[in-house]
């Protein structure tokens, strides 16, 4: 098992914001997570990785049988876990190629590798950029600073591309995208998949499933997961929406 | 008042002919008699609270230093200039300095040139400096005891970087009184590195003024860097004087000393100048540090653009104060003003405050000041890329002094200083 959530629950400010998920991921698989604005995805997806002031009142993540609520966020990240953010920061100053050598010259650490060579480096980052069809230009300025919404969305995906993690969670990594840059993020994704690692991807959006085809599909609602099934259920979302689930989850709920 | 015994000083001028020097002092006596010892009443100390400068018995500079060239490697930039002048504790080293005299530049030691006392020199020398209003500049002018005085002749452009270093290993309690005088003719264009720095952690007092004349259309890049001991004080006035069509653009870096401060004043002599003011200053423990300055926009169609940036941690102090005068024919000014702080621990302080006094109302100005914390969302973002706390912070605070960094362009300090917030930063937290 890659990742294993046992009746998670996470209050964030005081108030519950996910009320016990149960969620299991093999290597290999990719899940689709979709649900309303507001239902607690990206909670989960942060959690995961390991946000300060999200309280864990209940509940246990497991990556590969390890427990990752006790490690700190760049240890879960050197473990192999790997947030694409829904809305990626701007780092005024912070060099992209010095972000990206320092992460996995901090994580080859961890794993008792030594540093990467810098023309090593620069062969990787390379080819990783022609992935997501991301300008050479872009290496040298900072983080995400004055890219356009298209390029914070490509750039998670290289940065995923260069780190190569076990468990890659993409939050909304499609949303605003237009056919291209989904295009180009999808098969950067496709590209990356193998039976090793797994992939969540959080999105509104059955288009996306066209060129990422999940292995299951949830539905998140109200901090629960209220349905799961195969990809067939994000097409049957598309067309009746969420409110269906609602009177499900109620006889759920009970 | 400070504890600084002039008698004996008084008395070798009363005894001797009264030279050029002689009148300076004399006059210089006469201002810093009739000033205060600034207090926190006085509005311009009003969150510098220097009292403690006068627990101790400062001493005029006398005996002299064994330091030779293998000690001043580690304050050289990277690389040797060409342009090099080294005094310690307050005396000019001959062996360890370039001389220099073309055509094109002069560079001498200031006790030679207020002897020399030249047309040109008289012309400029203590003309900028407040030293009727400022009690340090007057103190200054009292006993002035190192320095450089470097004239740009008229259309000479001095490609290589000009280094001034500063270094002070006394063994006890001193005053040392640095005083430079810069001129950049007509047309001209160089760059001039101050650099203050210190062999140990001993207590002194650097009292330094550094008059700066920017001729008609040409370009003066000024460098101040502050790496005093731990436990000096250093203060200084650093007064600008800028012709029409003038370009100035400085940084001053500021990370040693108990108390600093740094109170320069730009002054718009003709229209159509250019003044790049950009400082950065690091703390930590209980050090302060404080930056005061004052631009004033005498005449019309004249740029300021003025960035502070501070990172304060432990219990340290930071005060900026900025001051601008557009005057009331000093139309189509454009003076822009900011000051960013971090501070990283629960403890430090920063006081900040724009002075605007606008008199013309055909004129572009703005202002604004930052105090905050390293952002915990970024953390988390590099976090969770796999970076460790302490990197993380660390590649954070790099970033934002980094523009300040950036904008010196010459290489070999950029590396230098680069280097110190590498050291700087890399403890535990
Ligand atoms: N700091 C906070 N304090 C209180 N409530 C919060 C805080 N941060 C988020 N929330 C709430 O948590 C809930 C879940 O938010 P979350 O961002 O996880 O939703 P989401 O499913 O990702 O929505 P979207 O589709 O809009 O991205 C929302 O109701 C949100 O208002
Ligand atoms: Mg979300």
């Amino acid at each position: 098992m890659m990742l294993e959530i046992k009746n998670l629950h996470v209050n964030v400010g005081g108030k519950e914001i996910l009320k016990g998920i149960d969620l299991i991921v093999n290597a290999g698989e990719v899940h689709a997570i979709m649900g309303p604005n507001g239902s607690g995805k990206s909670t989960l997806a942060q959690t995961i990785a390991g946000k300060q002031d999200y309280e864990i009142t209940k509940g246990q993540v497991l990556l590969e049988g390890k427990n990752l609520l006790e490690l700190s966020p760049e240890d879960r990240a050197r473990e192999g876990v790997f947030l694409a953010f829904q809305y990626p920061i701007e780092l005024p100053g912070v060099s992209n190629t010095n972000l990206l050598k320092t992460a996995l010259n901090e994580i080859r650490k961890y794993r008792g590798l030594e540093a990467i060579d810098t023309m090593e480096f620069l062969t990787l980052i390379k080819s990783k950029m022609k992935l997501v069809e991301l300008e050479q230009s872009l290496l040298s300025r900072a983080v995400n600073e004055g890219f356009s919404g298209g390029e914070k969305k490509r750039n998670e995906i290289f940065q995923m591309a260069v780190l190569e993690p076990k468990l890659a969670i993409l939050d909304e990594t499609d949303s605003g995208l237009d056919i291209d840059a989904l295009r180009i993020v999808a098969n950067g994704v496709t590209k990356l998949k193998s039976k090793d690692n797994a992939t969540i991807v959080v999105t509104h959006y059955q288009r996306l499933l066209d060129y990422i085809i999940p292995d299951f599909v949830h539905v998140l609602y109200n901090g629960r997961i209220v349905k799961s099934g195969g990809k067939d259920l994000a097409l049957e979302l598309e067309e009746r929406g969420y409110d269906w689930l609602k009177e499900d989850k109620e006889l759920i709920a009970g | 008042m400070l504890n600084i015994d002039f008698a004996e000083l008084e008395e070798k001028i009363s005894n001797e002919e009264l030279t050029f020097r002689n009148a300076i002092a004399k006059e210089a006596i006469k201002n810093y008699s009739s000033l205060d010892f600034p207090n926190n009443k006085d509005e311009e100390w009003r969150f510098t609270n220097i009292s403690q400068l006068m627990k101790h018995d400062f001493r005029f500079i006398s005996g002299s230093s064994d330091i030779n060239r293998n000690d001043i490697k580690k304050f050289l930039l990277g690389e040797i200039f060409k342009y090099q002048f080294v005094f310690v504790n307050g005396k000019f080293i001959k062996e360890l300095s370039s001389d220099v005299r073309t055509q094109n530049i002069e560079i001498a030691n200031i006790d030679t040139a207020i002897d020399n006392n030249t047309e040109l020199f008289k012309k400029h020398f203590a003309k900028y400096a407040k030293s009727k209003v400022n009690y340090f500049s007057a103190l200054n002018s009292t006993n002035i005891n190192s320095g450089a005085f470097i004239n740009i002749t008229d259309n000479s452009v001095i490609k290589e970087p000009i280094h001034l270093l500063f270094i002070s290993d006394f063994k006890r309690k001193t005053l040392v009184q640095p005083r430079n005088l810069f001129l950049a003719g007509k047309n001209s264009q160089a760059t001039i590195i101050e650099h203050y720095a210190a062999f140990n952690d001993n207590i002194y007092f650097a009292n330094a003024v550094t008059e700066i004349f920017v001729g008609e259309n040409s370009t003066l890049n000024h460098i101040k860097i502050q790496e005093e001991s731990r436990n000096s004080y250093h203060i200084s006035e650093t007064a600008i004087e800028m012709e029409r069509s003038s370009n100035f653009e400085s940084a001053a870096i500021s990370f040693g000393g108990e108390i600093s401060r740094n109170e320069i004043n730009c002054k718009f002599n003709g229209q159509g100048c250019e003044a790049t003011l950009n400082g950065l200053f690091m703390l930590d423990d209980t050090q302060l540090h404080d930056t005061h300055t004052s631009i004033d926009h005498a005449k019309p169609y004249c740029n300021s653009h003025e960035q502070y940036k501070g990172i304060l941690d432990g219990k340290s102090r930071g005060v900026f104060n900025g001051k601008v005068i557009v005057r009331p024919n000093a139309q189509k000014t454009n003076a822009f003003q900011e000051n960013n702080n971090i501070i990283l621990s629960n403890e430090a302080l920063v006081n900040t405050k724009p002075q605007l006094e606008i008199f013309a109302d055909d004129v572009k100005c703005s202002h604004g000041a930052t105090i905050g914390q390293i952002d915990q969302d970024s953390m988390f973002y590099l976090k969770s890329r796999g970076i460790g706390e302490e990197t993380a912070r660390k590649i954070l605070i790099h970033a934002f002094a980094s523009d300040v960094v950036k904008s010196i362009k010459v290489n070999g300090l950029r590396d230098y200083l680069e280097n110190i917030l590498e050291l700087r930063f890399n403890k535990e937290k």
